[in-house]
């Protein structure tokens, strides 16, 4: 890019936590701006849409439990994408690994035949294991063949999607109605617990909050979460001190395929207590947890907070549709537009503009 | 004063310089590669570019492909000021360049590498016949048979090289630069280069030929320009010289400054390499049955130039390379083949040629960079948690020791300066009394401070008892801190000299490929 | 019904799904052979197919519409090529965004819209003569709309390009060896931009198709994950343009036979199929001459900058 010359762009030396922050911040506010501009165009008044949306977010009960609700599978699946985005796997396939891990734990509600007091655990169990199996097989094909890893869990997904789509409407189909096809209800032990009268399935939520306490441990503090830091900000020099690439990638995504899963059963045995269509069991949450675990610049903890903030937006969504009229979409334009201001906002950190001639080189 | 004007001949009377170059000097941080280098060359002959590393060959005449800009200087083709700022305008000035690492797009074919990036007036078609006709009659005329259809990766690398000059050819080069041709070649097909070689010359071509074998440079040219550390030593007619004169001319110094060190305590022998064999990146054979021992308590130099075999030997003694002959018995286990992780638990060190890449972690602080290899070791893991105050009184400990100068020891280590950097390498690999080090350019771009300490260190360790490999381009180092000193020639052991008794003449020769000395290990 | 009329039934089906597949994977093989992963594809095709939809229902017109979603793909490709290129943001995140934003935007500007019938698609056509063939006359040349013929033309033009003409040379060097394209004076950035928008554009039309020719409506989310298809079958078509009319054809003729097929494999789990093949595909060409063959463009993914910035 040739620039004026009173225009210089240099290169940041390290962004301290307050430019990171801050950048991140005003991106945010900037796509909310936008997307006010997106409103007022379309005849609505921003302000008139933001204040529904914090008002039916916050402001209520309903709202607050709904936004938490919306929040536990970002939060899940937030926390091992910070901890598979550090190893520096792109794992694109969360919303495939969240469908076979509801795949596992219907399987074990419906048919195990497993005692009533162990089922739930059981599911999560499966849940895990199934999510991560379905995250290994990527993670492997990168380590040992150097295969793209956006491609292989983003093509799984797709698989995924379909193999639910066969249960439901074959093997494991109940009964369907108005067009629509779902496995049978789950039996009462293998339904979740919630708070009260609201759907805060808090197991999920509980295994969650530890979680995040947990892998920010792990990733800042243990000799695993010092390998993954190592394999993710120079592969060379962990090839130069003996660090196994493969090891630590699989394991990276063991951990992520699994939360992944675990988000899984807390949808199909939280909210919906049964297998239906894929669509409505993940809206899309192992997409929108990639902008929640780079919001948090892949930590942990910081996702507790991310997770909660994009809870508010799809609660928003959900509000919007009845006060406003506009269709549920409009979530997926925020989240577009979001994205897209902290990819500029990443630019910004990199680099810093100066005015000002530039000193002789 | 920059030549040596007994020395200098000028151009012949009455044949025009094709190629001035007056004053070039190019610095780059920490550096001058051109010094004020004046270079002539004339048409029709076979000019060589003869130095060591560093000697600024390459940069010039990377200048003069458009590939650099000059700080200062002027170029001349055919007595005109030119300013070259491309290689594509380089080209357009009929002037071709055949790099070490070829240019080449691998999975193209050898007709579309040559017409890649030319538009010629056939607009968007590719006029199949008419290229193809042309470079088989290029590839006839100058001896350079290739196949137009098949893909460069099916190719050898000496039929890779052809396709270059072709490209060259094709885009009616008249003067042709080639840096350091022969070293991915075997001798059949050296001999086959310099005989297309001679065919362009005789056709009214000029070359320009990079290289550090002397040999070659006896056998091919017609003149040659001598380079010593950016400047030129002398540029003499290759019939009127010999390959001492251009030895000594290549590494001479006035005098050579040794370091103050006590003589060495030679102990027990540390490292038994017999035959030792292995491949470079591109497949081809970079050591060729290296045999040398090392002993406690002394510096082995490893002195040659670049590219034989220095960069692999030290990649396969510490585990990052597969060797596929030979061994190298560190006292009782063979490291040939080990994994990393084993080798450095063994007790070697490994100081790494890119020490930001390869050596340390850049996003993370210096206490981290710290126990990069010993963060398994129970010294600083409590079951599975690093323990952190542990490596913080490591930190301190070593910062200190080692003079590494920073805030403190969470400062990143992307921020610290080159020589700290190193300094950091040095404490993290030197920690646990390695038996043995192996050092790539210890001080290659460091300040003046930080090289004098960092030389001391290692002389330090050779005192402690350690064995040291010593690597480096400069020979200035090698010869003042070296107790022995190993001359690495096409991935071959010319020789091993004691340095006290080290004969520059004879170290050049060797370093250039032309003598071999008996070799005692 | 006749095996000769199954064959009809069956080929014409095949010809008018296949091709807003076929149409967006030679645009996503031209991107992706200048180095760069478009992951947007399916947003591209989505605002393709309701502004298509808008401009016919809007003019009467179905070919202004067709026009329009050629020029909404390419603008919204912009964004992807000047993040990408210019930016050298990461390309994977870029194109999310894309998708995400064009998921959204044509699910609420096109609300109003929801669910209603275009009165105006593209007519169909019979090629004269050729129509009269037995069997595959009326397969392939009656009853079809121009743009499956487009389609098909258009894979062997892109062909002829990518591999016979200097153009391409110029495309797959900036795939596979920017540097190398660079130091002879090519315009790494232009040639990937360019390959950009001509996947933009495709995508685009191929989404118009859907809601202007295939089945002229407009409902949100007519695509149903049709971009994420194409993206496996660039990689099952080896980034050939010919390959990937096969593909492309291949998997609307499974797609179209999975009822039928249903004894032997359930529709659901046929539809897994592109997705696996591409997967097969990556790791067949991993290793060895084989990538080199026929492997993904080297530089793919990789931002392009001289010299270290």
């Amino acid at each position: 890019m040739s620039l004026p010359g009173w225009l210089t762009v240099e290169r940041r030396p390290a962004p301290s936590a307050w430019v990171v922050f801050g950048i991140s911040f005003a991106a945010i506010i900037a796509a909310l701006v936008a997307a006010g501009i997106f409103f007022q165009a379309y005849g609505v008044s921003p302000f008139r849409a933001y204040g529904d949306i914090l008002r039916g977010a916050l402001g209520s009960e309903l709202g607050l439990t709904e936004t938490i609700r919306r929040m536990i599978p970002l939060l899940v699946i937030g926390i091992g994408l910070a901890v598979a985005f550090r190893a520096l796997f792109w794992n694109i396939g969360a919303d495939g690994q969240l469908l076979i891990g509801a795949v596992a734990a219907s399987g074990i509600a419906l048919f195990s035949g497993i005692p009533d007091p162990l089922l739930i655990p059981a599911m999560f169990l499966g849940g895990f294991l199934g999510g991560a199996a379905w995250g290994v097989v990527p993670a492997f094909l990168k380590a040992r063949l150097g295969i793209n890893d956006v491609i292989t869990t983003l093509m799984l997904n797709y698989v995924a999607i379909s193999i639910v789509e066969w249960l439901i409407h074959g093997p494991w189909k109940g009964p369907t109605m108005r067009g629509f096809a779902y496995t049978d209800k789950f039996p009462a032990a293998a339904v979740l617990p919630t708070i009260a009268t609201t759907r805060i399935h808090w197991p999920t939520l509980l295994i969650g909050l530890v979680a995040a306490a947990i892998f920010f441990l792990l990733v800042q503090r243990t000799r695993l979460g010092f390998e993954i830091r190592v394999v993710g900000e120079n592969p060379y020099a962990a090839r130069f001190s003996g660090i196994s690439r493969t090891k630590v990638t699989v394991l990276a995504m063991v951990i992520s395929g699994g939360l992944a899963g675990i988000a899984g059963v807390g949808e199909v045995a939280g909210i919906h207590h049964m297998l239906l269509g894929p669509s409505h069991i993940s809206l899309g949450y192992g997409y929108t947890a990639i902008i929640v675990a780079w919001l948090a610049r892949r930590n942990p903890l910081a996702v507790i907070v991310t997770s909660f903030l994009f809870g508010v937006i799809m609660r928003g969504g959900d509000v919007i549709k009845v006060s406003l009229g506009l269709p549920f979409q409009l979530v997926n334009v925020f989240n577009g537009l979001i994205l897209f201001f902290l990819i500029g906002s990443e630019i910004l950190m990199r680099y810093r503009i100066r005015i000002g001639r530039r000193e002789a080189a | 004063m920059r030549t040596e004007a007994s020395l200098t001949t000028s151009v012949p009377d009455g044949v025009r310089a094709v190629v001035e170059m007056r004053g070039i000097v190019k610095r780059f941080p920490g550096v001058v590669a051109n010094d004020g280098i004046d270079l002539t060359v004339s048409k029709g002959e076979i000019h060589c570019l003869l130095g060591e590393n560093g000697a600024g060959k390459t940069t010039l005449m990377r200048i003069l492909y458009g590939l650099y800009q000059p700080d200062e200087g002027a170029i001349l083709l055919h007595g005109q000021a030119v300013r070259i700022s491309s290689p594509k305008a380089a080209l357009a000035h009929r002037i071709g360049m055949v790099h070490q690492h070829f240019h080449l797009v691998p999975t193209l074919s050898v007709e579309e590498n040559i017409v890649l990036g030319l538009s010629e007036g056939t607009g968007p078609f590719l006029r199949v016949r008419r290229t193809r006709d042309r470079i088989e009659r290029l590839a006839e005329e100058y001896g350079l048979p290739v196949d137009p259809v098949a893909k460069v990766w099916q190719l050898s690398v000496g039929q890779q090289q052809r396709v270059e000059i072709l490209k060259a050819l094709y885009r009616d080069a008249d003067v042709l630069i080639m840096d350091e041709p022969t070293s991915v070649l075997t001798p059949q097909e050296v001999e086959s280069l310099f005989g297309t070689l001679r065919t362009l010359v005789d056709d009214g071509l000029t070359v320009v030929f990079i290289t550090h074998k002397l040999d070659e440079v006896m056998e091919i040219s017609d003149r040659v320009t001598v380079l010593r550390k950016g400047r030129v030593v002398a540029t003499v007619r290759t019939k009127a010289t010999t390959k001492e004169e251009l030895a000594t001319m290549m590494v001479g110094r006035e005098v050579v400054f040794r370091i103050e060190k006590t003589p060495p305590q030679r102990g027990e022998k540390v490292l038994e390499v017999r035959d030792l064999s292995a491949d470079n990146d591109r497949g081809l054979p970079a050591l060729r049955g290296v045999s040398f021992d090392l002993y406690a308590g002394e510096i082995l130099g490893v002195a040659g130039v670049s590219g034989n075999g220095q960069h692999e030997l030290s990649e396969v003694l510490t585990g990052l390379r597969k060797a596929h002959r030979g061994s190298a018995f560190l006292e009782t286990r063979n490291l040939a083949n080990a994994s990393a992780r084993e080798i450095a638990d063994l007790g070697v060190a490994h100081v790494p040629t890119e020490r930001i890449r390869m050596g340390t972690v850049p996003t993370m602080t210096i206490r981290e960079n710290l126990i990069l290899k010993s963060y398994r070791t129970a010294q600083f893991c409590r079951w599975i948690f690093l323990d952190e105050k542990e490596a913080h009184r490591n930190a301190c400990g070593a910062m200190k020791e080692y003079e590494i100068s920073a805030p403190s020891d969470g400062t990143i280590a992307r921020n610290l300066s080159g020589g700290n950097i190193q300094r950091l390498v040095l404490a993290r690999e030197l920690c646990g009394s390695p038996k043995l080090v192996v050092a790539a350019h210890p001080t290659y771009g460091l300040d003046v401070g930080a090289t004098e300490q960092i030389r001391q260190v290692l002389l330090d360790q050779r005192d402690r008892g350690a064995g040291i490999l010593l690597i480096s381009e400069d020979l200035d180092e090698i010869l003042q801190l070296s107790d022995r000193i190993l001359i690495l020639f096409g991935g071959e052991v010319m020789g091993i000299v004691q340095s006290s008794e080290a004969d520059l003449e004879e170290i050049g020769l060797m370093m250039a490929g032309s003598r071999r000395r008996e070799v005692t290990v | 019904m006749t095996w000769e009329s199954w064959i009809v039934a069956t080929v014409s089906r095949t010809l008018a799904y296949g091709t807003p597949l076929l149409l967006a994977t030679l645009g996503e093989i031209y991107a992706e052979r200048s180095g760069v992963l478009n992951l947007g594809v399916e947003g591209m095709m989505v605002v393709g197919a309701l502004s298509a939809f808008a401009v016919a229902y809007t003019t009467g017109n179905p070919w202004l519409g067709v026009l329009v979603s050629a020029a909404v793909g390419g603008a919204f490709s912009l964004i992807h090529a000047f993040a990408s290129v210019t930016l050298r943001a990461n390309q994977v995140v870029s194109g999310l965004a894309l998708t995400m934003l064009g998921l959204g935007l044509s699910g609420v500007l096109g609300r109003r819209w929801e669910g209603w019938p275009l009165l105006t698609p593209v007519k169909e056509v019979s090629v004269p003569v050729l129509g009269k063939i037995p069997v595959l006359g009326p397969a392939l040349f009656e009853g079809q709309n121009l743009l499956v013929y487009v389609g098909m033309a258009l894979a062997v033009v892109l062909w002829f390009v990518l591999y016979k003409t200097r153009i391409g040379i110029t495309i797959r060097s900036v795939g596979e060896d920017p540097a190398t394209a660079d130091s002879l004076g090519v315009n790494v950035s232009r040639v990937r931009y360019l390959c950009v928008l001509v996947g933009g554009i495709l995508a685009g039309v191929a989404g118009g198709y859907l809601s202007v020719a295939y089945r002229p409506s407009w409902t949100d989310g007519m695509t149903a994950g049709m971009g994420w298809i194409v993206i496996a079958l660039t990689i099952f078509a080896f980034w050939n343009p010919l390959l990937g009319m096969v593909g492309a054809y291949f998997f609307a003729m499974l797609f179209h036979l999975s009822f039928r097929l249903q004894a032997w494999l359930a529709p659901e789990l046929l539809k897994t199929m592109p997705y696996v093949f591409a997967i097969v595909v990556l790791v067949l060409v991993s290793k060895g001459t084989l990538q080199k063959r026929m492997g993904a463009p080297s530089a793919l993914t990789i931002p392009y900058s001289r010299g270290e910035d």
